[in-house]
């Protein structure tokens, strides 16, 4: 038999209904290759028994002729999502020993339409990294080498762990969430595809907050067509999320047509950089030509305010999560610091606070308590919620001018190796989300898609943004990119 | 702007995270060099730009005021780290 595991989500679908193989089969196969893949970090909470019984019980399903596209498809999920009695902590020491009673709206929609838990995925703590070296875990590593150097790089971050996992075949797909980047910048990384949907279009309940008004889930996949079928059945109205949309879910898969004849392909000149290196600037030229091979048309447009979307973002998403993990107290749940004796309230929280999260979650806390306080909200917050409505402004005047989707790098660089950072300041490791934070300050949808190698062997990306709720047009001009670039590689297996 | 050890100290304590004495230098360059990173805003012109508040333009949904829940005090008290007769419990908060 062919090796399950290097079947994509479309391909593992069609063959169970086809019943080539069972459900049980294809999620032991996945079970086999994630015990073999300890050096990869990528699974931090195993769940077998819970895969077992899913994927015999989707098999019943798949026997009556009713199975959704994902029955008895394995995915990893992120530790970010809630998950019923599984150890759900954000890769946070302050979580540590938490197992909710619920799980999640997603991870609900995505187990009632018959898909497999294989476990829980790493991912930088509270989804505050670039690299998944935040991670209480330790770091995942990405499954990707450079030609000729054992080198252990980064598997980028936040989602680093779901990106591993699907580069490496540890499982079918898998979620990731994106506040600045933390689905496509991974997924550029590892030589995947990641789609960031419109703000509102996946219900945010459940999944451990970082900054909510950013916030949003997404799936990580092999290919397109996977993150076409995989995004449907995340969507879709929660009551509660307030914020969800009340908008049909259209059938991504059936919009995949790659006939993109007449779109308009906006190429930001903002976007091309100081000192961006020649493979991107390259990799990003021969992107915009394949679009216009295909039929689309390419402008060139500008996003006046590009520049300030970074420290923009570095306001608003501390502040908001400042205030999101203001309930992480040692009382309610997670873990709470040893007390001394006569230690009242406050040296509780200071304790619990101090021990419990990692030192950029603490930055990031402060900073976002510094923004926030009296004397500073004005020239701070106010401001970069007000450079935010001018950035969002930018992306509405190119699409008021018939752009349909911009065409920009994922990354200013392709993975770089783990500890390579330590010594840098935390902006520098910030200045990984130049090309995707733009992105979730608009509320758009964004989508990563493999498009090259660079010289050292290594998986580049490049990053479509669409129009509000157009994630079928995105997927479909990203399909049409897909194809013509042809992107085969795999990392060689070293774990 | 220059970040000093007491504002540092200041922060700490009002994000309730206990930073130990010698570590607050540090920690102040730290905001230092994130908060130099922001002061690029200061070259934005934004006089009569709204700040924004909501990325899509939507209206909130609003529901019964009923009681859809409820009942839930064993799920509510699993995850304590320290939960007695039904209740949370905390060092002593009132002398």
């Amino acid at each position: 038999m062919t090796d399950l595991t290097k079947l994509t989500l479309a391909q593992a679908r069609d063959g169970l209904r086809a019943k080539d193989f069972t459900a049980p089969e294809l999620t032991d196969a996945y079970l086999g290759a994630i015990e073999a893949a300890d050096a990869l970090n990528a699974f931090v909470h195993k769940t077998p028994e819970i895969a077992r019984r899913q994927a015999e019980f989707a098999q019943t399903r798949l026997k009556m002729g009713m199975a959704p596209d994902l029955c008895g498809v394995p995915l990893g999920i992120k530790d970010l999502f809630c998950t019923t009695g599984v150890p759900s902590q954000a890769a946070s020491r302050i979580l540590d020993g938490f197992r909710p009673p619920y799980d999640s709206t997603v991870t609900e929609q995505l187990h009632k339409q018959g898909a497999v838990m294989l476990g829980k995925l790493n991912m930088d703590e509270f989804a505050m990294g670039s690299s998944n070296e935040t991670s209480v875990y330790g770091n995942a590593v990405n499954p990707w080498r450079r030609a000729g150097d054992a080198t252990s790089l980064t598997p980028g971050g936040s989602s680093g762990g779901s990106a591993a996992a699907v580069a490496a075949d540890l499982c079918a797909a898998a979620t990731g969430t994106d506040t600045g980047g933390s689905i496509r910048q991974p997924a550029a990384f590892t030589g995947i595809v990641g789609i960031k949907p419109t703000y509102g279009r996946v219900s945010r309940w459940g999944i451990i907050a970082f900054a909510s008004s950013l916030d949003q889930a997404g799936p990580m996949t092999k290919d397109v067509r996977d993150a076409a079928i995989m995004l449907r059945a995340m969507c879709g109205h929660d009551p509660k999320d307030s914020t969800s949309a009340d908008l049909p879910v259209p059938d991504f898969e059936s919009m995949l047509t790659a006939d993109i004849r007449g779109k308009v392909i906006g190429l930001p000149r903002e976007y091309r950089m100081d000192g961006m290196l020649g493979e991107i600037e390259t990799l990003w030229h021969r992107g915009a030509e394949m679009l216009r091979d295909a039929g689309a048309e390419i402008r060139d447009i500008s996003l006046p305010h590009t520049k300030y979307a970074l420290p923009a973002y570095y306001v608003i998403a501390p502040a908001e999560a400042s205030s999101n993990l203001a309930r992480y107290d040692g009382v309610r749940f997670g873990r709470r610091a040893k007390l001394s004796q006569g230690d009242g309230i406050t040296e509780m929280y200071e304790k619990t606070r101090a021990e419990g999260f990692g030192s950029e979650v603490q930055r990031r806390v402060m900073v976002g308590t510094y923004v926030l306080s009296a004397g500073y909200y004005d020239a701070y917050y106010n401001r970069a919620r007000k450079v935010r409505t001018l950035i969002k402004r930018d992306f509405e005047r190119a699409f008021a001018e018939g752009i349909d989707a911009i065409l920009t790098p994922a990354t200013p660089s392709s993975a770089f190796g783990l500890g390579e950072m330590a010594s840098a300041d935390p902006v520098q490791m910030y200045l990984n989300d130049v090309f995707t934070v733009t992105v979730n300050l608009a509320g758009l949808p964004g989508i990563s898609v493999p498009a090259g190698l660079d010289g050292q062997g290594l998986p580049l990306g490049l990053q479509l943004i669409g129009r509000p709720w157009e994630e079928g047009d995105l997927l479909n001009l990203a399909y049409s990119l897909e194809r013509a670039v042809g992107f085969k590689a795999k990392p060689g297996k070293w774990w | 702007m220059a970040i000093d050890t007491d504002t540092a100290r200041k922060v700490a304590r009002l994000a309730r995270i206990r930073v130990e004495e010698e570590r607050l230098p540090a920690l102040a360059r730290e905001f230092d060099a994130i908060l130099g990173f922001i002061e690029q805003l200061n070259e934005v012109d934004v006089a009569g730009v709204e700040p924004m508040t909501s990325v899509t333009p939507m209206r909130l949904k609003r529901r019964q005021d009923v009681v859809t829940d409820g009942n839930r005090q064993a799920e509510v008290l699993l995850n304590a780290p320290d939960a007695r007769e039904g209740f949370f419990a905390v060092p002593k908060v009132v002398e």
